[in-house]
């Protein structure tokens, strides 16, 4: 069986049987960034509770599996329309930043594009410059992603401190992708039931735009979603004629080279 | 014959045609089947089913690129933010501008 990481993953809100799931099918780590909780926190006290979380409680879940757990750090677009609230909750996260499994700062970006989703998405980015952090970005959903990818490109490339091969921008699709890999940026591919992109269109994506500087997860979290996609997809791939190289480069390699930037990513068995 | 492509797996023989062909044919089923269901029921007229008639017409290109092409038919076509978020989700179509939305 091919080991894999899952690097998109919002394992506090599953059960422990997800985690029994994910490490019969192969995977090695799984990385969760901070998003929402489907419902909007009403103080900064929330999510220091839900840092304290990802940074403690879910690393030890994921362990008795044998499964590393590492996280990213941020309020997520969906409540950056509250500038007051986005700040709070920035101020927090240079404590955690430390700890053992943060990897960076994520899943930042936008959700509709607004004014004050930008405003805090660019202070994100200069916390991540302060303090040397990768980034990891969300992009929007549906009818907003492209203008919102443009907007979020044009924040990175905007700011002269940021290294496009730290930065990954997720959730691209087939009208997205090109603009996030010309400009040297890491892209994410999101395998979700009913939007983002279907395990064959994720395969179709490499084969037109290449196999460097670009992953696949699942992003399951509270909604539809399922956490085995990745594998999933490897099946998919398999059934197309890849063989074990070719997706070993993308499920295991590749996300390991990006989060390897962070010298607090370590897997054991990497060649 | 389709774009050349430059990644594919080597000595890929697999037939994608075999691979794919039926859950194409059910999904187009299920566009039709909705189309017919909206009809009969009036709601034909909304914004999202009009999206979804034009890029229906973007399948028939001899080109590659439909996905791109039908993405970015459903997407938000401006350049600058809005001044506030209205809602949180989105609905799969752009609604086009607040003043035609109102017209």
């Amino acid at each position: 069986m091919l080991r894999y990481i899952e690097p998109h993953a919002h394992m506090v809100s599953r059960t422990t049987d997800d985690y029994e799931k994910l490490a019969l099918a192969g995977c090695a780590a799984v990385c969760e960034p901070a998003f929402w909780a489907g419902f909007d926190r009403s103080s900064a006290q929330g999510f220091y509770d839900y840092f304290r979380q990802i940074t403690e409680y879910e690393p030890r879940r994921a362990a008795r599996f044998g499964i590393r757990h590492y996280c990213w750090l941020c309020i997520n677009p969906k409540e950056a329309e509250d500038p007051g609230l986005a700040r709070d909750v920035i101020a927090l996260i240079p404590e955690f930043l430390q700890r053992n499994n943060v990897l960076g700062i994520g899943e930042i970006g936008l959700n509709k594009n607004s004014r004050n989703e930008l405003r805090i998405l660019e202070e994100h980015i200069q916390l991540a410059v302060e303090h040397d952090q990768l980034i990891l970005v969300h992009t929007p959903h549906l009818e907003d992603k492209m203008k919102g990818t443009r907007l979020i490109l044009d924040a990175l490339k905007n700011h002269s401190s940021i290294d496009p091969g730290r930065v990954i921008i997720d959730h691209v699709e087939e009208h997205t992708i090109r603009m996030v890999m010309d400009e040297g940026f890491w892209a994410g591919m999101t395998l979700y039931p009913e939007s983002k992109c279907s395990p064959h269109r994720a395969i179709d994506m490499l084969e037109v735009h290449g196999c460097e500087r670009i992953w696949m997860n699942s992003a399951c979290d509270w909604g539809v979603s399922d956490p085995l996609a990745v594998p999933r997809t490897m099946l998919e791939m398999r059934r197309r004629g890849y063989d074990d190289g070719w997706i070993r480069k993308v499920t295991l390699e590749n996300p390991a080279r990006f989060m390897g930037q962070s010298p607090r990513f370590k897997l054991d068995g990497l060649d | 014959m389709g774009a050349k492509l430059s990644h594919l797996p080597p000595e890929s023989r697999v037939s994608l045609v075999d691979l794919g062909f039926m859950d194409a044919r059910f999904k187009l089923t299920e566009v039709a089947a909705f189309l017919d269901r909206v009809q009969r029921h009036g709601q034909d007229d909304d914004f999202r089913v009009e999206r979804l008639k034009g890029a229906l017409a973007l399948l028939q290109s001899g080109q590659s690129g439909r996905a791109r092409a039908v993405l970015e038919h459903f997407s938000d076509p401006t350049t600058e933010p809005i001044e506030r978020a209205p809602i949180q989700g989105a609905l799969g179509a752009w609604p086009g501008p607040p003043a035609a939305r109102q017209g």
